[in-house]
């Protein structure tokens, strides 16, 4: 189907983009940033905003820097603006380059190279892979609104389905990833290749930390996780049609075992070569 | 409310000045007021990929673009493959000879996939064309087929650059590092 009506601001920067959302508050204004789920939606209508603040032209919004902190870590900044297709392509250093492998399961190459990772960590999709890796990795997202900037990090992010703390005039900036995780991976399990996945499971064998995709509302982190069969018991999960709990847990219980065995397969990898 | 939006868009090398609602996508403005009809709609939801086009040179889904967005891109579509005289390009040939296509609907979006990801990957193995021919659907060849022309085209393309290098005059003493 086609959109329903709207009108079309292009914000020139992000104080202008904040300044619109403020402004149109009462008109249900919208962000428009690489609009790979947004703009789906409202083909299906299932989105109607009054007002798009398009933000891809705002400057300076798109990019990965890389810095050391007073501790000597490596410290990644990424861009909100930065696509997955950017990830996918750049050598984020063994610290990092989890990230740039899990942006195979990030829907196909078309919406990779317009999608964004501001965009899927303000959209929140369950399943979604950026918002499992900012749980699992303690990102920080740092957002601007009218008052200016503030960090809130990824555990306290997520609220519910398609719903996290940001204000509705506040705009995402960049996504802080400053705990190096040279040993960890995420997998997952959808019926297509590129499909939504039905579960997604990431692990990190430095801290012991395991995060889940598809069994709950928002990311599920569970910290000094336990076996695959421990954790995948421990998941509070109903039958749903075409996907019975039992097919679910079976699957976290396997996607766990293969996250931590892929991050243990990349050190090795790493160490031989 | 503004209703209508002036909109400058690059396509193939053209320069257009249109003025459209900004709710139109880049898919319908290519179809509907260009008249570019090698762009296909099919589920404008970015799942199928028959609207697939280069942008900047990088395939996306014409359907998830609103042609304001992308006014500064450079656009091209699959009737810029093509001779001006009608003659098939190298990739478009690999299609032909492979079969890769039968009904032909899903074809424009591959071609247009198949020739920005080679551009930007040209030593791509079968196996990582095979993951990127997954980004759209075609329901009659079983996208074999397809996987077998834009193999082959890669391989002529990388055999043309090797036999270019080969003839090519040896560089003069002290002109390489």
């Amino acid at each position: 189907m086609k959109p329903a009506t709207f009108t079309y601001h292009r914000a020139s920067s992000v104080r202008d983009a904040v300044g619109l959302l403020s402004e149109l508050a009462e008109e249900e204004p919208k962000l428009l940033a690489g609009g790979q789920s947004l703009v789906a939606m409202m083909n299906y209508r299932m989105a109607r905003p009054g007002h798009l603040v398009d933000i891809t032209h705002v400057p300076g919004l798109a990019g990965i820097r890389r810095s050391t902190g007073d501790d000597g870590r490596a410290i990644l900044r990424i861009g909100a603006l930065t696509t997955h297709r950017a990830v996918e392509k750049a050598d984020l250093g063994p610290e990092f380059a989890v990230l740039s492998r899990a942006m195979r399961w990030v829907g196909h190459l078309p919406i990779r190279t317009r999608g964004t990772v501001g965009g899927s960590i303000a959209h929140a999709d369950a399943t979604a892979e950026w918002c499992l890796l900012a749980v699992l990795l303690d990102a920080r997202i740092v957002a601007e609104g009218p008052a200016g900037r503030r960090e809130i990090g990824a555990g306290e992010f997520f609220l519910g389905p398609f719903t996290t703390a940001l204000e509705p005039d506040e705009v995402i900036v960049e996504i802080v990833f400053d705990r190096p995780a040279p040993r960890a991976a995420l997998t997952e399990y959808a019926d297509r290749r590129g499909d939504f996945a039905v579960v997604a499971a990431g692990a990190d064998l430095d801290t012991g930390s395991v995060v889940l995709g598809g069994v709950a509302t928002v990311p599920q982190l569970v910290r000094a996780a336990g076996t695959p069969d421990e954790i995948a018991d421990a998941l509070d999960l109903r039958d749903e049609p075409g996907v019975p709990a039992a097919y679910r847990r079976g699957l976290a219980r396997t996607l766990v075992a293969r996250a931590r065995a892929e991050a243990a397969a990349t050190t090795e990898e790493d160490s031989n070569g | 409310m503004t209703d209508v939006a002036l909109v400058e868009l690059h396509v193939n090398g053209e320069r257009h000045d249109l003025a459209i609602p900004p709710r139109r996508t880049l898919a319908d403005v290519l179809r509907h007021d260009l008249g570019l009809t090698g762009t296909h709609v099919g589920c404008e939801h970015g799942i199928c990929g028959a609207c697939t086009v280069l942008v900047d040179g990088a395939p996306a889904r014409a359907c998830l673009l609103f042609a304001i967005q992308v006014e500064n891109a450079e656009i091209r579509t699959v009737e810029s493959l093509a001779d001006p005289d009608g003659g098939l390009s190298d990739l478009q040939q690999c299609f032909s000879e492979h079969h890769g296509l039968q009904c032909g609907f899903c074809t424009p979006g591959f071609l247009m996939l198949a020739e920005g990801y080679l551009a930007e990957e040209p030593e791509a193995t079968r196996e990582e064309i095979r993951e990127v021919v997954a980004s759209n659907l075609c329901r009659c060849t079983g996208y074999q087929t397809i996987t077998d022309a834009i193999d082959d085209c890669a391989s002529r393309r990388r055999a043309a650059l090797q036999a270019a290098l080969d003839t090519a005059p040896e560089p003069t003493a002290g002109s390489t590092a």
